[in-house]
C-alpha cells in the first residue's frame, strides 16, 4: 500500500511540474519580455495562458504536502526541518506571485499593473528554482532520516542543488514556451507563433545543456540517483529525451497541439524518472519507502481520497474546459449578462 | 577578528523560536480566518441573490449575484494563497509535530483537499457560466461550491477538534503512532459541536461583513432597490445564524466544561476547585492565585456549567493539574479576556439582531433608521472580533498543549533558529497582502457603479479577455 502512495506521490509532483510548472515559466518570459511597449503583445498572451485556473494549480502543491504529512511523516519532519530556508523562501514567493497577479488583472493603471507585474514575474522564477534545489537536496541523500535537521545550508546550496533548481527553471520556461506558441497559434497571431517558438528552442538547448552538465554533477555529488537514472531509470530518461526532442521537431512542423504534448511528457519524464532513479528510497540511501510508511489505516484513508478525488474533481475540471473552449467560438453571440433570458440553449 | 564578529552576529541572530513560530502561526492564521467567513458563506448568498433573480426576474438581483460571485472570485483566491501558506508553515514551524502525528492529523486534511479543489473549480465555472450555460442550470452549478465550502471548512476544523480531544490512533510504549482509524481521527469527540460553532460562525460573520458595507453606502444615501437588497440577504443571514449560535456556543461551553476542564477553568477565571462559582466580567488572576477586579454575578459560572444542580455546580480549578500542564497565569487572563470579548459582542450582535428581526415582524419593512444602520455599519468589524475573540479562546485555552495531554507545543516547534526573520516577512507581506486586496475589492466596486453594467473578464477566475475577432463579434452583437 505504501508503494501504490508513494506512486500517487510522485504522479502529483510530475503534475504540479507540469499544470504548475507552465504557469512559473509564463511569469519567467513575462519577467525578460522587456519594456512595457515592447513587451504588451507577449504579456498580454501570457497573462490570458494562464489566466482561468491558475489557483488550481495550488491545490496540486498542497495535495503533495498533506499527502506527505501524512503518508510519510518522519520523512517531511526531516525535508521540512532541514530544508527551511529554501521552501520558506517558495511559500513567500508564492504569496506574492498569487496575489501579484491576481491583482494585476483586477488594477487599471500603467504603474500599477507594472508594479505587481514585476512582483509576478520575479516570484515566478525564484519558486521554481527554490522546488528544484529542494529536490537536489533530497536526491543527493543530505536530507536525514528520523526527523532531524540536515546541514541548513549545504543542503541546498550544493552542486546537485544549484544544477537542479536552474534546471526547474529552465524546464518550466520550455514548457510555458510550448504552451503559448500553441496559444498564439490558436489566435493566428504568426508573429508572436514566431517570438515564442524562437524562444523554446533556446530553452531547449538550455535543459539538454543543463540536464547533461547536471549528469556529470550526479555521478559525483550523487551516485545513488546517478546509478538509477543510467540503469533502472533509463528507459524513462530516453522515453524523456525522445519526447523533448519530438517536441521540437513537431513545432518546427508548426505542428502545435501535439508538440504541446510530448513538452508536457518531456518534463513529466525528468520528474518521473528521478523518482524511479531513487527507487525504493524516500529520502536516498536513508530511509525507503516502506520504513517511512504511516499505518495501514491511514493509507486506506489517502488512497480513498485519491479515489474521490478522481471521481469529483475529473468531471468538473472536464465542464470548465468545455465552458472555457465555448467561449471561444468567435460565432457565439455574446448576450448583455444583465438580461437574464436571451441565452441560446446550451446543448 | 571577522570570524568572530559573524560568529556575534549569529549569536544574536538565533533567537529562542518557540514565541516566534507560535506568533507566525497565530498572525497567519488569524489573517487567513478572516478570509473563511467569505468563502464559506458568500456563495450561499450569492444564491439567493441569483435564485431570487430567476424566479421573479430581478435585474438588481441579478447584477448584485453577478458583482458577488467577482468579489467572492478575489477573497477566494486571497484566501487561496494564504492557504497554501499555511500548509508550508505546518512543516516549517511545527516538524516534530507533523513528524509525529501526521499519520492521525493529516487525514482529515486530505479530505480537506478535495473539498478545497472542487471549491476552486466550481468558482471559476460559476464565473464562466454567466455567459455560457442556461441560467437554471448554471445557478445548480454555484450549489457545489456552497457544499464544498461547508464540508472543506468542517475538515479543517475537525483536524483542529483532534488536537483538543485526540482519538482514533494506538501508541506504542515509545510513545509512536502504530495504527490510525481514519473515522475516529475525523469524528472525535471535539468535532461535532466545534465544527457546528465554526460554520454557523461562517455565515454569521460572513453576513455582517457583507452587510455592513452596504449599510455604509446606505448611510451616504445609496438606498435604491440594489443596496436595500444586498443589505436584507446578507443581513437576515447574519441574523438568523446569530441566535443559533448562542445555543450551539452553549453547548459547546458545556462540553469544554466536562471534556477539557482545564480550558475552562481559565476561560472562567476559576484558579482553586469549588462550588458556587461567580461569572465574573472583565477580572484579572493574580500570579499568586488570586482574583481581582471585574464585577462577579455570584453563582452564576457553576449554574451556567450545569443548570439541573444549580449554584452547587462544583467547577473544577487551575490548580488541579500540574502548573507545567495548564495555561500559564498570563495565557489564562487572556483566554477570559477574550472569551468576555466573544460573549459581549456575541450578544450585541444578538440584540442588533433582534432589533431588525423585531422591526421586519412589526412593520413588514426594513428598518432603515440611522442608528440602526450605523450599528450594523460597525457589525462587520465587530463580528470578525467575536470571532477572533472565539479562535483566541480555543488555541490559548489548549495550551501548554498541541495535541492535549500527548505533545506540548515547545516540543513540537522547529529547533530553527531564523524564525523571527520569517515572522517579520510574513507580516510585512501579509499587511500588504490585506490592504492591496481592500483596495482591489473597492476599486472593482467603483468601476462597477462607473460602468453600470457587469462583465466577467477581470476577476481572478474569470475568463480571459476575448481575442480580437470576439470583440468585435461582441461590439457587432451590441450594436
Amino acid at each position: 500500500m505504501s508503494d501504490t502512495v508513494a506512486v500517487v506521490l510522485l504522479l502529483a509532483v510530475a503534475a504540479y511540474a507540469v499544470c504548475g510548472g507552465a504557469d512559473f515559466g509564463a511569469g519567467f518570459w513575462d519577467l525578460i519580455a522587456g519594456s512595457p511597449d515592447q513587451g504588451a503583445r507577449p504579456r498580454e498572451l501570457i497573462e490570458r495562458s494562464i489566466g482561468p485556473v491558475w489557483e488550481a494549480n495550488h491545490v496540486w502543491l498542497i495535495f503533495i504536502f498533506v499527502v506527505t504529512w501524512t503518508a510519510f511523516p518522519e520523512a517531511y519532519a526531516s525535508i521540512m526541518l532541514t530544508l527551511f530556508v529554501p521552501l520558506t523562501i517558495a511559500a513567500l514567493g508564492i504569496v506574492l506571485r498569487g496575489a501579484s497577479f491576481a491583482f494585476r488583472k483586477s488594477v487599471v493603471t500603467l504603474g500599477n499593473r507594472r508594479l505587481f507585474g514585476a512582483a509576478f514575474a520575479a516570484s515566478s522564477v525564484f519558486v521554481p528554482y527554490c522546488m528544484g534545489a529542494v529536490a537536489g537536496g533530497i536526491a543527493s541523500g543530505r536530507v536525514p532520516a528520523g526527523g532531524k535537521a540536515g546541514d541548513p545550508v549545504d543542503s541546498w546550496i550544493n552542486p546537485t542543488s544549484i544544477v537542479t533548481g536552474i534546471l526547474a527553471v529552465a524546464a518550466v520556461a520550455y514548457l510555458a514556451a510550448v504552451y503559448l506558441v500553441w496559444d498564439a497559434r490558436r489566435d493566428d497571431d504568426t508573429e508572436l507563433v514566431q517570438y515564442f517558438r524562437r524562444r523554446t528552442l533556446v530553452a531547449a538547448v538550455v535543459v539538454a545543456a543543463v540536464a547533461a552538465v547536471g549528469m556529470v554533477v550526479l555521478h559525483g555529488d550523487a551516485p545513488y540517483v546517478f546509478d538509477g537514472m543510467t540503469g533502472r531509470a533509463l528507459p524513462v530518461v530516453i522515453l524523456g529525451v525522445v519526447c523533448g526532442f519530438g517536441a521540437l521537431v513537431l513545432l518546427v512542423r508548426d505542428a502545435t497541439l501535439g508538440a504541446r504534448a510530448l513538452a508536457v511528457l518531456a518534463v513529466a519524464g525528468l520528474v518521473l524518472a528521478w523518482g524511479v532513479a531513487q527507487w525504493p528510497y524516500l529520502l536516498p540511501e536513508t530511509l525507503t519507502v516502506s520504513d517511512a510508511a504511516a499505518p495501514s489505516g491511514t493509507l486506506g484513508a489517502l488512497i480513498l481520497i485519491v479515489i474521490l478525488a478522481a471521481v469529483i474533481v475529473g468531471p468538473a475540471l472536464a465542464l470548465l474546459y468545455v465552458l472555457a473552449r465555448r467561449g471561444a467560438l468567435p460565432e457565439e453571440g455574446v448576450p448583455d449578462a444583465a438580461d437574464p433570458v436571451a441565452h441560446p440553449p446550451a446543448g | 577578528m571577522f570570524v568572530n564578529a559573524g560568529t556575534q552576529v549569529l549569536g544574536v541572530l538565533a533567537v529562542d523560536p518557540v514565541p516566534w513560530a507560535r506568533s507566525q502561526m497565530a498572525f497567519t492564521l488569524a489573517f487567513h480566518i478572516i478570509l473563511v467567513p467569505l468563502g464559506v458563506s458568500w456563495a450561499f448568498m450569492t444564491l439567493i441573490a441569483n435564485y431570487r433573480a430567476l424566479r421573479h426576474d430581478d435585474a438588481d438581483a441579478l447584477l448584485l449575484a453577478q458583482r458577488w460571485s467577482k468579489y467572492m472570485a478575489v477573497t477566494f483566491a486571497v484566501g487561496a494563497v494564504t492557504g497554501t501558506v499555511l500548509s508550508f508553515e505546518f512543516g516549517l514551524l511545527w516538524p516534530k509535530f507533523m513528524g509525529r502525528w501526521g499519520e492521525a492529523f493529516g487525514v482529515p486534511f486530505g479530505f480537506e483537499g478535495i473539498f478545497f479543489f472542487t471549491e476552486a473549480i466550481f468558482v471559476a465555472i460559476y464565473i464562466y457560466g454567466w455567459r455560457r450555460m442556461r441560467p437554471w442550470a448554471h445557478f445548480w452549478t454555484g450549489v457545489p461550491i456552497v457544499l464544498a465550502g461547508i464540508f472543506g471548512a468542517a475538515s479543517v476544523v475537525a483536524a483542529n477538534a483532534w488536537m483538543n480531544s485526540p482519538s482514533g490512533f494506538t501508541l506504542d510504549s515509545a510513545g509512536n503512532v502504530t495504527s490510525v482509524d481514519p473515522v475516529g481521527v475525523i469524528f472525535n469527540d471535539a468535532m461535532p459541536l466545534e465544527t457546528a460553532h465554526m460554520l454557523v460562525a461562517a455565515y454569521l460573520v460572513g453576513g455582517f461583513m457583507i452587510a455592513s458595507v452596504y449599510a455604509v453606502a446606505m448611510l451616504r444615501g445609496r438606498r435604491d432597490a440594489y443596496h436595500r437588497l444586498a443589505f436584507v440577504i446578507a443581513f437576515t443571514v447574519a441574523a438568523v445564524a446569530t441566535p443559533v449560535q448562542m445555543g450551539v456556543g452553549d453547548a459547546l461551553a458545556r462540553w469544554v466544561y466536562t471534556e477539557q476542564p482545564t480550558k475552562f477553568a481559565a476561560i472562567e477565571l476559576v484558579p482553586r476547585t469549588s462550588s458556587d462559582v461567580p461569572e465574573r466580567l472583565l477580572g484579572h488572576l493574580n500570579s499568586n492565585g488570586t482574583v481581582t477586579g471585574g464585577i462577579p454575578i455570584p453563582g452564576l459560572a457553576s449554574w451556567l456549567s450545569d443548570p439541573s444542580t444549580g449554584k452547587s455546580t462544583v467547577v473544577q480549578g487551575l490548580d488541579n493539574v500540574p502548573a507545567d500542564t495548564r495555561p500559564t497565569t498570563e495565557e489564562a487572563n487572556v483566554v477570559h479576556l477574550a472569551w468576555d470579548v466573544m460573549v459581549g459582542l456575541g450578544t450585541l450582535l444578538f440584540l442588533l439582531s433582534l432589533w431588525y428581526g423585531a422591526y421586519w415582524g412589526l412593520r413588514r419593512r426594513l428598518i432603515e433608521n440611522r442608528a440602526f444602520l450605523a450599528l450594523a455599519a460597525c457589525s462587520g468589524v465587530l463580528a470578525v472580533i467575536t470571532m477572533e475573540a472565539g479562535w483566541v479562546v480555543t488555541e490559548v485555552g489548549r495550551q501548554p498543549w498541541i495535541v492535549y495531554n500527548y505533545m506540548k507545543v515547545e516540543d513540537a516547534a522547529t529547533a530553527n533558529t531564523g524564525v523571527w526573520v520569517t515572522f517579520i516577512a510574513v507580516t510585512v507581506l501579509y499587511a500588504a497582502l490585506g490592504v492591496t486586496a481592500i483596495l482591489v475589492l473597492r476599486g472593482m466596486s467603483r468601476r462597477f457603479r462607473r460602468a453600470g453594467g457587469f462583465n466577467d473578464t477581470d476577476a481572478p477566475y474569470g475568463p480571459t479577455a476575448m481575442s480580437r475577432d470576439e470583440t468585435s463579434a461582441e461590439e457587432g452583437a451590441v450594436r
